[in-house]
Formats: C-alpha cells, structure tokens, sequence
C-alpha cells in the first residue's frame, strides 16, 4: 500500500484497542513488578473510550481523527500514561494536518513529531526505562525504512520489530523515571510496561498496514 | 481479596456517593469526581486545589472546607486525575484572585496537573504551582523522578489554605507553599502490601518476617527489605534519615501518620517511640497529629513527618479549620 486513510487509522486504532484488552492483565502484572499496577486496566478503559467515541462518528480528516484520539487519551486515562500517549496522538495530529491519508513519509514524519512531543512532556532519555526505549527505535526504524524506499507495510513491520527489540531491552535497566524509579537496582530483570504497550502500538500498526494493503 | 466492595470498577464512583450523603457541608460533582465546598469561599481570596489518585483518604477529599482545600480532583485509586478534570475543578472555585495546585511529585501527577494549568490559564485563569517532594526515602534523586510527595502533604494543605483564607495573594501563597516544602521532610515503612481493588491481589509481596522501609504512598519501596524488628528500631530507622537530612533542631510540626492498616494502638505506640528521639535530637514538637491521614489503602506500616516550624506557621497552623478530616477551632 501507498499510503493510511483514516479508515486504516481507525483499523490500527481498533487492533490497539482489543491488544491493550486481551494483554490487560500481563501489563497490570509489568506495572505491579515495578510500579502501581495499573497499566493495563488504565490503557484499557482509555482505549475503551477512544472506539466508543469513533463509533460515536469518525472525523473526516487526519488530523481530526488523531487529535480526538489523543484528547479522548489525556481526558480517559489518567497517570501517566494519558498524558503521554495523548500528547503522542495529539502531535501526530497536528503534525500530519488537515489529510485524507498519510503514504510512508508523512507517517513518519507524524510519529517523530509525537515521539518528540513525548519527549517534551516526560523528558525522558534513551536507558531510562520509559516507553521512550521502544518508541525511538521503533521510529527510527521506521524512517530508515522510508529511506531505503520500503513500502508501507514493510516500514511498519520493521518499526514493529525495533520497539520490540527496544522493549526487551529494557529488562536489565534500572528505572530513572517514574514510579519504577523509587525501586532503584531492583527495576532490574523486569520489562517496562510502557515499552510493553508501546511494542502493542507497533505492532498493530504494522497489523492495519499490512491488511489493507 | 476481601473488600467491603461491590465491583471493583465502581468503588470510586459509590466511595464518592458516600461522600455525599456523609457530608451535606460538601458538594460533590459525580461527572468530574472534583469535590468542593458547598459554599464557596468569599470573592477575591486565592483558591487552593489539590488532588491525585484515590486510595490515600482522607487525602484530599477529606481536607476540603473552611480553612483548607476548595477543591480535591479524585483520580481512579492510584491513579492522578485527568488535566479536563483538574481544570474543572480549577475553574469552579476560582474566585478571581488565582488557583494554588498543590501537586505531589509523581510523575502522573505532576504531568496532569501540568497540562491542567496551561487549559486553565488558556482560559485567563492564573495557577501558582507548589511540587511536594519531601520524601527522604528517595536516595539519589537525581537518578530518579526526584524525592516523592508524601506525609507533608497535609500539613502543607493546612497551613496554605489558612494563608488562603486569611486572604493572602497568590504570590505569597506559592512562596508560603515552597518555604514549607523545603523545611519538611517525611520517612514511611510497610508491614504488608496494599491490595488495588482493580488489580485484585497485593502489590508486591512482603513475607511475614521481612519489612519495607522507605516505602511511598501507593507501597513504592525507597530503600531497603529487612527482617522485621520492634518498634523502637523502626523509630530509629524512621527518625535517623530525617535528622540526617534536615536540620530540625527547634520548634516543629510533627505527624506520626498510618498507612490504613495499623490500628491506632499502634501508631500512638510508635509516636512514643519517635518523641524520645526527636527530643534528643533537639526537636521541640510544637504540634502534633496521630492517626491516619494520608494512607495507602489497607496497608499496615507508618509514616512519619517533621516539618520545622517558627511562629508564622504554628499561627497558620491554629487557624480553624473544618473539614471532615482535620477540624478544630471551628
């Protein structure tokens, strides 16, 4: 495929939804290891409210869709974790403008605008052992992929597969911020809750790329 | 899990509806879970709103009224308010001279609160912000998000507020604010986990013989594990690296707070444990509180708090208050 509609933004919006669902439980389970185990239920009922208001009507333009999607996120979740993938929505929204689609390029041009707005906001670096640890890379990936000219589906698999890899990562780190970060040398030997669903977030990008391409 | 509950998802909601019907002097709004006073204070006065995650009552729902807080944002338990909601709350008792949030230094809430600022102050309403990070727990804070937002909390929700309805502006409200942030600090231990209704077990697992010292409000450990021991030696472990960190020779505010889960025999045990030490060290306790006011759901354990006090703030702290956690003079 050469480009996301909004309908393949709702699609990816969905699958994110029912993964942050049926994973739930294993991300509260992340969090209670090293932080307030809350994660899961928190991501879970945040995304609730996102598709039931989609279903409510989906706006017609990009930026529209994501901006709703992140101010649903900010106003539902709660924690942390609702301002941060708020703030990563709403960015990608203004960043990728008033569009019907978005092909390779503009994708990711709109995650590293949110990947940055996160950064703004939780002023996290790479080791820390945040959400930052997956997204980065998976956006990086995602760039080099556009780079060398891969397709659509085949950048968003690549991306998919760097958080992943960013997110094991984070294992043998010791939190520096957030709520892991009280637990010191003993964060260590656990993997981050927000890389975890972030990994999600990739996961079922590359998901919605690859079926409606 | 055990819990005087119906379903874990509600507990917020049919706490809150408790709250209500204990409390006619309170004004609950079930849409933003914001509580405020029924009756606003005068026109003119800085307001002062706090909030974060639920599961730490009487924090803060407990200390809204004459004397303390205007508005308290509930979050789910353990989890900080959303920035719509803070802002709510913000905008409903702004009486035209600013809105104080006291935030403590958690992540979430610290960046809720953050984002609820700027909305209000889009909407041309001015917000003074006090962080309290008077945890001592936290060793190497610049490795961490910084020193936690505990015990001290009350006491500063206390003694602002009394600024506030003194009629004190803003400015002054904030600087008050930060001068008693620097000048206490708070040291807390578990015997047992919290159970989260949501999460259905306990939050880590302590063994029977072992303790937590150094733990935050929601069971967060700061320091170490170790066998559990008497009293007298918790004290110790408790006093030791607040003394360590503050100078407190002198008049002081002190709290030997619970956590929700230790019978108040116990507290009152503890506190006479810490007064010895506290007096050795040349604190003169001026003031006191023994109980439960910033807890962690069920969990068994103690917190204590000393904040360096001089003539200003015992004053403040007289002020009367009345709300249903802290009352007096009223």
């Amino acid at each position: 495929m050469a480009s996301v509609d909004t309908a393949a933004l709702v699609d990816w919006i969905h699958r994110f939804r029912d993964a942050v669902t049926a994973k739930r439980d294993w991300l509260t389970e992340l969090d209670s290891a090293i932080g307030d185990a809350d994660h899961g239920a928190n991501m879970a009922r945040g995304m609730d409210a996102v598709v039931a208001k989609l279903e409510a009507g989906t706006p017609a333009t990009v930026d529209e869709l994501l901006k709703g999607v992140g101010m649903t996120l900010v106003s539902s979740v709660g924690g942390a974790s609702g301002p941060l993938y708020g703030t990563l929505f709403l960015r990608m929204g203004m960043a990728a403008g008033p569009v019907t689609e978005l092909d390779a390029t503009a994708l990711a041009a709109s995650l590293r605008a949110g990947l940055d707005g996160i950064v703004a906001r939780g002023k996290a670096e790479a080791g820390d052992k945040t959400m930052f640890d997956a997204m980065a890379p998976a956006v990086d990936a995602l760039d080099a992929a556009v780079a060398r000219g891969a397709d659509l589906a085949a950048a968003t698999v690549a991306a998919a597969q760097a958080a992943a890899v960013g997110r094991d990562a984070t294992l043998p780190l010791v939190a520096r911020k957030g709520r892991a970060s009280y637990l010191g040398e003993r964060s260590a030997g656990h993997l981050d809750p927000g890389s975890a669903s972030t990994t999600l977030l990739f996961e079922t990008l590359a998901q919605a790329t690859a079926e409606s391409s | 899990m055990k819990k005087l509950i119906n379903n874990p998802a509600d507990v917020l909601a049919e706490s809150l509806r408790g709250v209500a019907l204990a409390h006619p002097e309170l004004s609950v709004d079930f849409e933003t879970q914001v509580i405020t006073r029924a009756t606003p204070k005068d026109a003119g006065k800085v307001a002062v709103v706090s909030g974060g995650g639920s599961g730490h009552e009487p924090l803060h729902g407990g200390y809204v009224g004459v004397g303390m807080l205007d508005a308290a944002v509930a979050g789910e338990v353990f989890t900080s308010p959303t920035p719509d909601r803070v802002q709510a709350a913000t905008k409903a008792v702004d009486r035209g001279a600013g809105v104080l949030h006291i935030v403590k230094n958690y992540t979430g809430d610290v960046l809720n609160f953050e984002m609820a600022a700027e909305l209000a102050e889009m909407e041309g309403i001015e917000v003074g912000t006090v962080i309290v990070d008077d945890d001592v727990a936290v060793q190497d804070s610049l490795y961490t998000a910084g020193r936690r937002g505990v015990g001290l909390t009350v006491l500063l929700e206390k003694l602002v507020g009394a600024a506030a309805e003194e009629g004190q502006d803003l400015a002054s409200v904030v600087e008050l604010a930060k001068r008693i942030n620097a000048q206490g600090r708070s040291m807390g231990m578990a015997l047992t986990s919290c159970t989260v209704p949501a999460a259905g077990k306990p939050t880590f697992d302590l063994p029977e013989d072992q303790m937590e010292i150094g733990i935050g409000i929601h069971g967060e450990p700061g320091r170490h594990r170790e066998p559990l021991a008497p009293a007298s030696e918790i004290a110790r472990q408790l006093v030791e690296p607040i003394l360590a960190d503050l100078d407190a020779a002198g008049p002081a505010i002190v709290m030997l707070n619970g956590m929700g889960g230790s019978p108040l025999i116990e507290l009152y045990l503890m506190y006479g444990e810490v007064v010895p030490l506290l007096e050795k060290a040349g604190v003169q306790i001026a003031r006191n509180l023994v109980g439960d006011y910033i807890t962690s759901l069920d969990m068994a354990g103690c917190s204590l708090t000393v904040l360096k006090a001089d003539d200003e703030l015992l004053r403040l702290w007289d002020a009367p208050v009345n709300t249903p956690g802290l009352r007096w003079g009223a």
